[in-house]
């Protein structure tokens, strides 16, 4: 990772891979979600309200993976002082903030039909709302420690302290046997039936894609935003 | 229950809030890294 840290290193690879991934995402997107919504058959116990999960689990699972990835980069921060960890941090706060939020929407929608409910104080809905809030408060922290041009080790160590919400969000459908159903896919396989399970699959690589597309364009923004703001401060200094 | 205006809305919520971020990020990016390749050929 030590090799990264070098923006001109990063640079040069990020430019050419930014498109690949962004198309990449988007194809693959488009060939889940049309299926997904047209072609794949209704559950026999949810109905045609299944389909809502090709939307609803990439969301998931890049909500909780861009607060792994921020809590990585935080700790990098603090450990090595690698000047792109903070970066990092600040470029997955948007998007993993808007895929969460996402998922708690498509999955109210997707409990109105099923559960009868649009919202309940569930282990799984709770912590994935905190999660949101945590996110919440990680832009505006990380935010202000740019605008002061400092360090900013405390949105650091509030990445690394709000990776304790991770497992809890992860383990809350086996803690707390509520609403929200139990662990469909694992590392045994998965219970979903593979009419259904190749479009999520798919859906999940594609939304994943388009997420890292996002992090390099926005880490990309950041380092020549930071560039023009060293640039002037000389030339008003000359 | 019709569940088709349930399934319409998470998917229109879903790409319209991706591709809002998405395009906001690439103009942001554009726009940065515009300005930083002017300001480099000026001095």
């Amino acid at each position: 990772m030590h090799i990264f840290a070098n923006p001109a290193r990063f640079l040069s690879i990020a430019r050419p891979l930014t498109p690949w991934l962004g198309w990449g995402g988007a194809l693959l997107i488009a060939l889940a979600l049309i299926p997904g919504l047209f072609l794949t058959p209704s559950d026999y116990l949810q109905g045609e309200s299944v389909r809502i999960m090709y939307v609803h689990v990439p969301a998931a699972w890049l909500g909780m993976a861009g607060w792994s990835g921020i809590a990585v980069s935080s700790l990098m921060q603090l450990i090595w002082r690698h000047p792109l960890a903070a970066v990092a941090a600040r470029a997955i706060a948007v998007p993993g903030a808007l895929f969460t939020g996402l998922c708690l929407v498509s999955g109210s929608l997707w409990g109105r039909p099923t559960w009868g409910t649009y919202w309940e104080w569930d282990g799984r809905l709770t912590s994935m709302l905190i999660l949101f809030f945590l996110y919440l408060a990680y832009i505006a922290l990380s935010s202000a420690g740019a605008e002061r041009g400092s360090n900013d080790r405390i949105s650091a160590i509030f990445g690394v302290v709000g990776a304790a919400n991770i497992p809890i969000i992860h383990y809350s459908v086996e803690w707390w046997r509520t609403l929200h159903q139990g662990q469909s896919i694992g590392l045994g396989g998965s219970k979903i039936d593979p009419s259904l399970l190749w479009p999520l699959l798919v859906s999940t690589l594609g939304f994943s894609l388009l997420f890292a597309a996002i992090v390099l364009m926005r880490m990309r923004a950041m380092l020549a935003e930071a560039k023009i703001e060293a640039r002037l401060k000389r030339m008003t200094a000359e | 229950m019709n569940h088709w205006p349930f399934i319409a809305a998470a998917y229109a919520l879903t790409i319209i809030g991706t591709l809002a971020v998405l395009v906001a990020s690439f103009v942001r990016m554009r726009r940065a890294e515009r300005q930083a390749d002017a300001l480099t050929r000026r001095d």
